[in-house]
C-alpha cells in the first residue's frame, strides 16, 4: 500500500471561512446578523478574585449585609436615578424586539429594582407603562423622538456609538417594518430602514455640549443625561463625554449586541469590554470624578454576578445587559430547536434577528411569533436572573471582605493571562506584574 | 406683551417661564430682549404662545416646539427648530446648519439663506427658505416639504425617503436616489399653500419638484455603487 500524505486543512482557509466565501459569491451581499462579537477575546473569564485571607477579613455570607444600590446622575440632575442593583437593561428598540419583549424587559427590570432603556424606535406604551425607571435614548435616527416622551423619561441617553459597531449605523430590514413600526418611525412599510451613524444636528463634543444643554432646558434639568459610547478610544471618549456634560458614561465593548449589522463589522471593529474599562476609569480619575461625580456603566458580554463584580472591581459603577437579558426572556432556548433547525441554525447560534422569524417571539414583529412570549412570565424570568446575578456578586464581594459591591477594587483581582493582565491593569496571577504599568 | 431680558435673567429662567405657559394661559405674547446668540432659547415650548426674539440666536432655537410661534428678528444658529412637532418658527435672517433637522411637524420659515443639511432627516415638518440652501440638504428626509426659493447646493435629497422638495432656482447636484419629478396639480396646490403660509411672494409654477426614485429602499447588491 502506497503511503500518502494525509489531507491537511488550512488554518487560514478553514471550512467556516470557505463557506463564507461561497456564500458571498452566491449572494453578493455581506453577512448581516444580530448580536455581538463571537470571536474569542480576553474577557472577564480571564480574571479571578483573590478572596479574603489573613490580610483581608471576609464577611459572613448569610449574616452580614452587602449593599448593591447605586445612584446614577449625581452631577447635574435634580432627580438622579436610584437603583436597588447595579445591573441595568441596555437599550434595545421596539422594532428590533416585539412589543411583548419590550414589556417583559420593563416588567423584569422593575421587579428587580433597576432600569430599562428604550432603543432606536421610540418609546412604547408597553415599555413606559411597565418600567418604573426608563432611560430614553436619543439616537442619530431620532425615530419617534418627541418632547412629551422626553419629559416622561427618567433619564436621557445620547447614543454616540455602541460596541458591536462603533462608527456604524444600523439597518432594520423591511420584513420587520410592520404598520406600527413604520408609523413610529415615519417610514413606508416594508422598506429597509437605515439608522444613521452620525447625529443630524451636532458633529463634535463642543456641539454635543450645547445639544445636552438643550435637552436639559427641555426637561428642566431634572433627569440625568447619559452618553453612550462604543469601545474604541475609551480614555479620550470618556473625557470628551464628561467635557460635553455627561452625568453618566455608558461604555459598550465589542461583545455588546446589536439588532443587525455586518458580521465583518461586529467581529473586526472595536475593543473587547475588558480593554475598555481601565482607560475609562483612568479618565474619570484624572478628572477627579471617579465614584464622585460621573458614573460609569459598562456593557458588552456581562453574563453573571462574577462579571458584574469584576466590572465593578475594575471601576464601573454599574453594568448593563442586553444579550443576556434576551436569553433570560427565552431567546435561543433549546425548546425551539426544531424551528431553529428549520431556519438552518441551532439553539445558541441563532443570530438572524433582523429577519424577524425568531421562534422565541422576541426579535420579531410577526404577531403569531410575538404572541409566543408571555410578557408576565418572561418578565419574571428576567427578574429571577437579575436577582441571581446580584446574589452572585454579593457572594464574591463578601468573600473579598466588602460590605458593598462598590467597595470592590482592582486589588481584589488577578489575571490568568498576560493579555488580560495588561488590559485590566491587574497583576498576572501569582505575580505582582502588571504588564504595561510603568514602574 | 410680556418681556423677558437675557441681559438680566438666566436662560433657565427665561425658558422655564415660557414652558410654564401651557394651553389656557392668558399670557400668550412674549418678547425676549438681548438674546446675544444664546443657545437653546425658547426650546420645549408647549402651548399657543407667540414669542418674538429681538436679535440673533445660537444653537437649537425653538427646538422640539409644540404649538408656539417663535419669531427671531435676526439670524439663527445650527439646528433651529430641530425636531419641531407643531407650531411655527420664523427666522428673519439666515439659518446655520441642520435647520429643521428631524422635524416632525409645524412650519419653519427662513427668510434668508440656510446652510448645509437643511431639513436633514425631516419627518413631517414643512420648511420654506427664501434664499439658498447648502449641501446635503434633505439628507434622508422622510416626510414633509422643503421649499427653496433660491438655489440648492450639492447632493440635494441624498438617500431621500418620502419628503417632497421644491426648488425655484438651480440645483448644483442631486444626491443618491433623488430625482426630478413631475409637478402635478396637487403639488402646485401644496406649494401654493406653503408659500402663502410662509408669506412668500412666488409663483408655484416657477418651481421644480424633486423626490425619491425609491430604487434604494431595499438593499440590492447591484445598486451598491449608487449609495
Amino acid at each position: 500500500m502506497t503511503e500518502q500524505t494525509p489531507p491537511r486543512m488550512s488554518a487560514t482557509f478553514t471550512p467556516e471561512i470557505n463557506a463564507e466565501i461561497r456564500r458571498a459569491a452566491a449572494t453578493g451581499i455581506y453577512d448581516i446578523r444580530g448580536g455581538g462579537a463571537k470571536r474569542r477575546v480576553p474577557h472577564f473569564d480571564d480574571l479571578l478574585f483573590l478572596g479574603a485571607s489573613i490580610s483581608r477579613y471576609p464577611l459572613e455570607g448569610y449574616r452580614e449585609t452587602c449593599g448593591t444600590d447605586v445612584t446614577l446622575g449625581t452631577r447635574h440632575a435634580s432627580t438622579p436615578i436610584r437603583l436597588d442593583i447595579p445591573i441595568t437593561i441596555a437599550g434595545m428598540s421596539f422594532g428590533a424586539l416585539s412589543g411583548n419583549a419590550k414589556e417583559a424587559l420593563g416588567r423584569g427590570a422593575t421587579l428587580a429594582g433597576t432600569s430599562t432603556t428604550t432603543g432606536d424606535g421610540g418609546m412604547t406604551e408597553e415599555e413606559r407603562g411597565h418600567s418604573k425607571t426608563l432611560v430614553y435614548q436619543l439616537l442619530p435616527s431620532r425615530y419617534g423622538m418627541n418632547p412629551d416622551d422626553l419629559r416622561r423619561a427618567d433619564a436621557i441617553e445620547v447614543v454616540v456609538g455602541q460596541g458591536a459597531k462603533p462608527g456604524g449605523g444600523g439597518m432594520l430590514l423591511g420584513q420587520k417594518i410592520s404598520d406600527r413600526v413604520a408609523e413610529m418611525r415615519t417610514l413606508p412599510k416594508g422598506i429597509d430602514q437605515r439608522s444613521a451613524c452620525r447625529h443630524p444636528d451636532w458633529t463634535g463634543p463642543d456641539d454635543l455640549e450645547i445639544k445636552i444643554l438643550e435637552l436639559r432646558e427641555i426637561t428642566g434639568w431634572r433627569v440625568p443625561v447619559y452618553i453612550k459610547i462604543g469601545g474604541t478610544r475609551p480614555y479620550y471618549d470618556t473625557m470628551l463625554a464628561v467635557k460635553a456634560g455627561a452625568d453618566v458614561v455608558v461604555l459598550d465593548g465589542m461583545q455588546g449586541g446589536t439588532a443587525a449589522t455586518q458580521d465583518v463589522f461586529i467581529e473586526n471593529v472595536g475593543l473587547p469590554t475588558l480593554a475598555c474599562i481601565r482607560p475609562a476609569v483612568r479618565a474619570l480619575q484624572d478628572m477627579g470624578l471617579h465614584r464622585d461625580g460621573v458614573q460609569l456603566v459598562v456593557s458588552g458580554g456581562i453574563r453573571s454576578g462574577a462579571d458584574v463584580a469584576k466590572a465593578i472591581a475594575m471601576g464601573a459603577d454599574a453594568v448593563a445587559i442586553g444579550t443576556a437579558a434576551m436569553v433570560a426572556l427565552g431567546d435561543n432556548d433549546p425548546r425551539w430547536e426544531a424551528e431553529y433547525q428549520a431556519l438552518g441554525t441551532t439553539a445558541g447560534a441563532y443570530d438572524d434577528w433582523h429577519e424577524g422569524r425568531d421562534p422565541a417571539g422576541i426579535t420579531t414583529q410577526d404577531p403569531a411569533l410575538a404572541a409566543r412570549l408571555d410578557p408576565v412570565a418572561a418578565g419574571r424570568r428576567l427578574r429571577n436572573y437579575l436577582a441571581v446575578m446580584t446574589l452572585e456578586a454579593q457572594t464574591i464581594a463578601r468573600a473579598c471582605g466588602h460590605n458593598h459591591l462598590h467597595n470592590l477594587e482592582p486589588e481584589d483581582l488577578c489575571a490568568l493571562t498576560v493579555e488580560a493582565a495588561a488590559m485590566a491593569g491587574v497583576p498576572l496571577a501569582g505575580t505582582d506584574w502588571v504588564p504595561g504599568r510603568m514602574v | 406683551m410680556q418681556t423677558l431680558d437675557l441681559a438680566t435673567q438666566p436662560l433657565r429662567e427665561v425658558n422655564a417661564t415660557l414652558q410654564a405657559q401651557g394651553t389656557g394661559s392668558n399670557a400668550t405674547d412674549w418678547e425676549i430682549l438681548n438674546p446675544r446668540g444664546a443657545h437653546a432659547l425658547a426650546v420645549g415650548l408647549d402651548g399657543p404662545l407667540s414669542v418674538t426674539v429681538r436679535g440673533a440666536t445660537g444653537y437649537y432655537t425653538g427646538g422640539m416646539n409644540k404649538h408656539a410661534t417663535v419669531h427671531v428678528e435676526g439670524s439663527a444658529g445650527p439646528g433651529v427648530a430641530e425636531n419641531m412637532m407643531s407650531g411655527t418658527v420664523v427666522i428673519d435672517g439666515d439659518a446655520s446648519q441642520y435647520a429643521g433637522a428631524t422635524g416632525r411637524g409645524g412650519l419653519l420659515v427662513i427668510k434668508g439663506n440656510a446652510a448645509s443639511r437643511c431639513g436633514i432627516s425631516m419627518k413631517g415638518i414643512d420648511i420654506v427658505v427664501g434664499g439658498n440652501i447648502g449641501h446635503m440638504s434633505a439628507f434622508m428626509a422622510q416626510a414633509g416639504n422643503l421649499v427653496v426659493l433660491g438655489d440648492a447646493g450639492d447632493a440635494l435629497g441624498d438617500s431621500l425617503y418620502e419628503a417632497r422638495i421644491f426648488v425655484r432656482g438651480t440645483v448644483k447636484s442631486l444626491g443618491a436616489d433623488c430625482i426630478e419629478k413631475e409637478m402635478r396639480p396637487e403639488h402646485v396646490e401644496i406649494l401654493r399653500d406653503l408659500l402663502a403660509r410662509a408669506g412668500m411672494d412666488a409663483d408655484p409654477a416657477a418651481f421644480r419638484r424633486y423626490g425619491s426614485a425609491r430604487k434604494l429602499y431595499n438593499f440590492d447588491i447591484d445598486n451598491a455603487s449608487d449609495y
